[in-house]
């Protein structure tokens, strides 16, 4: 299928400062697409550039295939991470204003509204000035003025700074059924916490290069160090398992007197069985895994240039 | 532009709707009313007469009573009491004042002039001085003219009131009654009300720009309109808010005098009109003048000008203002920046002051003309009569002006209101409006 939004050669340089080189991106549609680098990467200029805030000062965007134009940023939804609300104006005319500036009736707008604020249980909220609103409330006010429009493409500029746990659960979920219902989700992040749970690809740019691009599982494959998690049971005080040449044990530990666990690193050729056999030689396996470093490592240790990337 | 009408409607209807507005546009004619009314009508209450002794030693008051505001007592007879027993009999009474008037050795009457007396609990105030200073002046001045053989009621005689009438004439042999003093209150008031006006509505679009930007809602409306959009939006929504006021303020203002000279004037006005018509001159009371006068002014022309003047004037203020708003994070701030916008608005009401006087002198004309004075100081000029070409040649300047003030303001303003956290300079200003 082709991707909703694909992003070729894109550069933006501020005077002597380059935000962004060269970068080239896909979003699949329908999918939730984690875009992560540390502060000051380029991932905001990046986002800026796709809502038409600022120019790219080379390379294009394509929307569904074709370049993006002023009319498609009403397609977008757009949350920043610089974000707010009028704070003398009414919750419910206030969600009305954003949804009609991106093109919506009022009357479609309203009633699209309720249906929100039904689903986030805070009908009684439509007249409540956004003053009288705690922080967390006018966060799903926010939320619920960037999708109310149906966006296809949505994007979520640090969508939980802020949040409290519940909100940011709520709105994970909320997250992932517009993903079912086939809206393309772009939101970058520079914590990694939520990315595993919540996005099926992701980007990591660093110092304005993409330096990662992938599904979460192929990302974390690539980055495999050959780390085995493996346990076993055995009668206590037994011998402990003749390890073959090359391999390193990371970690020894005994749960209990009869049931061990270790993490070790594998070397080049050496297969399952081989790691498999010397504990069948003392005891029964119980569990035996291969350790994929998670987005957070290898998000680290790329940022802190200790892997090239590939 | 598809937005700019919702951001307009937006910008309008909050503000509209605010209760300080209703306040503001209904209290504020009562207030600037009453700050002209209120101490005349205060000077005209009724005071108790105030109470003067009066020690006339050469009997030159020759016992008269006073006026309605100051009544005289004479203690006598004169020769009788010396200055020190009257300041004590003074003391001892609850009057108001001791007036001593002395003889000269030789009578001189310029002898005593410069040696009367008042004495007081408190300081004696200027009204009372200077009425009794006009008695004795007078008295004094009789004398004179009786020790010379001339009859003072003679004199009295020959006085003569002298009212000249003032008319504009124009090339077609119309005239019309002019009004200096009018013209010259209308043209100040026109300068003041400009003057706020602009400074008001002006400053609250760099407020709103700096809500947008402080409450981080900017980048929200960002990514649906352009900035443009959003500062013209936001500029044409308030500069709606103060013509609504403007209208109502004249539509009372309005109905107050129209109200006020039917229900208090209106028959002798009736009377009046008659009269002229007949081709007669009546004596007319300073309230009918007042009426006539009103009436001689080319109102069409003002409130016209004044709407174009406001209007025009604004947009190029209040472009600069959203400029300032959107280069910095925070009110404090904005100081620096509106030195300059400040400048040439506080100067142009200075120079106004000036074209009351001479409303077509040379200052009066290159002021009317740069776009930055020209909404106050031609405002100034307008009730005066300007020359057709200088009028039109100010206004189309004007517009000039606003078009480059909110083309260079809408470039300031699409770099600054996503710039946080960074204090501006003038440099980095300059750095967006060449990007």
């Amino acid at each position: 299928m082709e991707p909703l939004l694909s992003i070729r050669g894109l550069k933006k340089r501020y005077g002597a400062h380059t935000a962004l080189d060269g970068i080239d991106l896909d979003l699949p549609q329908a999918e939730v697409f984690g875009l992560l680098g540390p502060n000051g990467a380029g991932k905001t200029s990046l986002i800026r550039i796709i809502n038409r805030i600022l120019e790219a000062d080379e390379g294009h965007i394509l929307f569904q295939g074709r370049p993006i134009e002023a009319a498609d940023v009403r397609r977008i939804g757009y949350m920043p991470e610089e974000r707010g609300l009028y704070q003398k104006m009414e919750v419910g005319e206030q969600a009305v204003y954003f949804a009609r500036l991106k093109g919506m009736t009022e009357a479609a707008a309203k009633t699209a509204l309720k249906e929100w604020f039904e689903r986030f249980s805070i009908e009684s909220w439509w007249k409540k000035k956004v003053e009288e609103l705690s922080k967390g409330m006018a966060q799903k006010v926010q939320f619920i003025a960037t999708v109310v429009h149906r966006p296809e493409l949505i994007i979520l500029d640090e969508p939980f700074s802020g949040f409290d746990p519940v909100n940011a659960d709520l709105v994970k979920e909320e997250i992932l059924r517009l993903s079912r219902e086939g809206a393309t989700i772009l939101f970058s992040t520079h914590r990694m916490e939520s990315v595993e749970s919540l996005c099926s690809r992701i980007a990591l740019i660093d110092r304005s290069k993409l330096v990662i691009q992938g599904p979460v599982g192929e990302v974390r494959k690539r980055y495999r160090e050959h780390v085995y998690r493996l346990e076993w049971s055995a009668a206590a005080g037994g011998p402990e398992p003749h390890w073959p040449e090359g391999i390193e044990v990371l970690e020894r530990a005994e749960i209990d007197p009869r049931h061990h666990r270790v993490r070790l690193r594998l070397p080049e050729g050496l297969s399952n069985s081989d790691v498999l056999r010397p504990v069948l030689e003392v005891g029964e396996p119980l569990f035996f895994e291969e350790v994929l470093p998670s987005i957070h490592e290898i998000f680290v240790r790329t940022v802190a240039g200790q892997i090239q990337p590939l | 532009m598809s937005h700019i009408g919702s951001i307009v409607g937006r910008e309008y209807s909050t503000r509209v709707r605010k209760r300080s507005f209703l306040i503001l546009t209904i209290v504020g004619p009562i207030l600037m009313a009453a700050v002209g009314i209120l101490p005349i009508y205060l000077a005209s209450l009724p005071e108790p007469a105030r109470q003067v002794i009066v020690l006339d030693k050469p009997g030159l008051l020759k016992g008269q009573r006073g006026n309605a505001d100051v009544e005289l007592r004479y203690l006598g007879p004169p020769e009788k009491f010396e200055l020190e027993e009257a300041k004590k009999l003074f003391l001892q009474t609850e009057e108001y004042a001791l007036l001593y008037i002395p003889t000269g050795s030789d009578s001189d009457p310029d002898f005593i002039a410069q040696r009367v007396q008042i004495y007081g609990r408190e300081d004696v105030s200027l009204n009372v001085k200077s009425y009794l200073e006009e008695q004795i002046r007078e008295a004094i001045e009789s004398e004179k003219l009786r020790a010379q053989g001339v009859d003072p009621a003679l004199i009295a005689q020959t006085k003569t009131q002298v009212t000249i009438h003032s008319f504009n004439l124009a090339e077609d042999g119309k005239q019309e009654q002019s009004s200096v003093e009018l013209k010259m209150g209308v043209s100040f008031l026109s300068a003041i009300l400009m003057y706020i006006f602009i400074f008001l509505f002006g400053a609250q679009v760099m407020t709103g720009v700096l809500e947008e930007k402080g409450s981080r809602v900017v980048e929200v409306l960002i990514s649906s309109v352009r900035p443009f959009e959003l500062m013209m939006g936001k500029i044409l929504g308030i500069g709606a808010v103060g013509l609504t006021q403007f209208a109502i303020w004249i539509v009372l203002t309005a109905v107050l005098y129209i109200g006020f000279t039917t229900l208090f004037l209106g028959d002798r006005l009736e009377a009046l009109r008659t009269a002229q018509e007949a081709g007669q001159v009546l004596e007319s009371g300073g309230l009918q003048n007042l009426v006539d006068m009103v009436e001689s002014l080319n109102l069409p022309l003002l409130l016209g000008g004044f709407v174009f003047f406001f209007l025009a004037g604004y947009l190029l203020y209040s472009a600069l203002f959203a400029a300032v708003g959107s280069a910095v994070d925070n009110p404090g701030d904005t100081q620096q920046f509106m030195m300059p916008i400040t400048i040439p608005i506080v100067a142009a009401f200075a120079v106004s002051t000036q074209v009351i006087e001479h409303p077509d002198g040379a200052l009066a004309f290159w002021f009317s003309m740069i776009p930055l004075t020209s909404p106050i100081v031609m405002m100034t000029r307008l009730v005066f009569g300007v020359p057709a070409w200088e009028l039109i040649l100010s206004m189309v300047l004007l517009i000039l002006g606003f078009l480059g003030t909110t083309w260079m303001a809408g470039r300031i303003y699409r770099s600054g209101i996503l710039m946080y956290g960074k204090k501006a300079s003038w440099a980095d200003l300059w750095k967006w409006i060449r990007n």
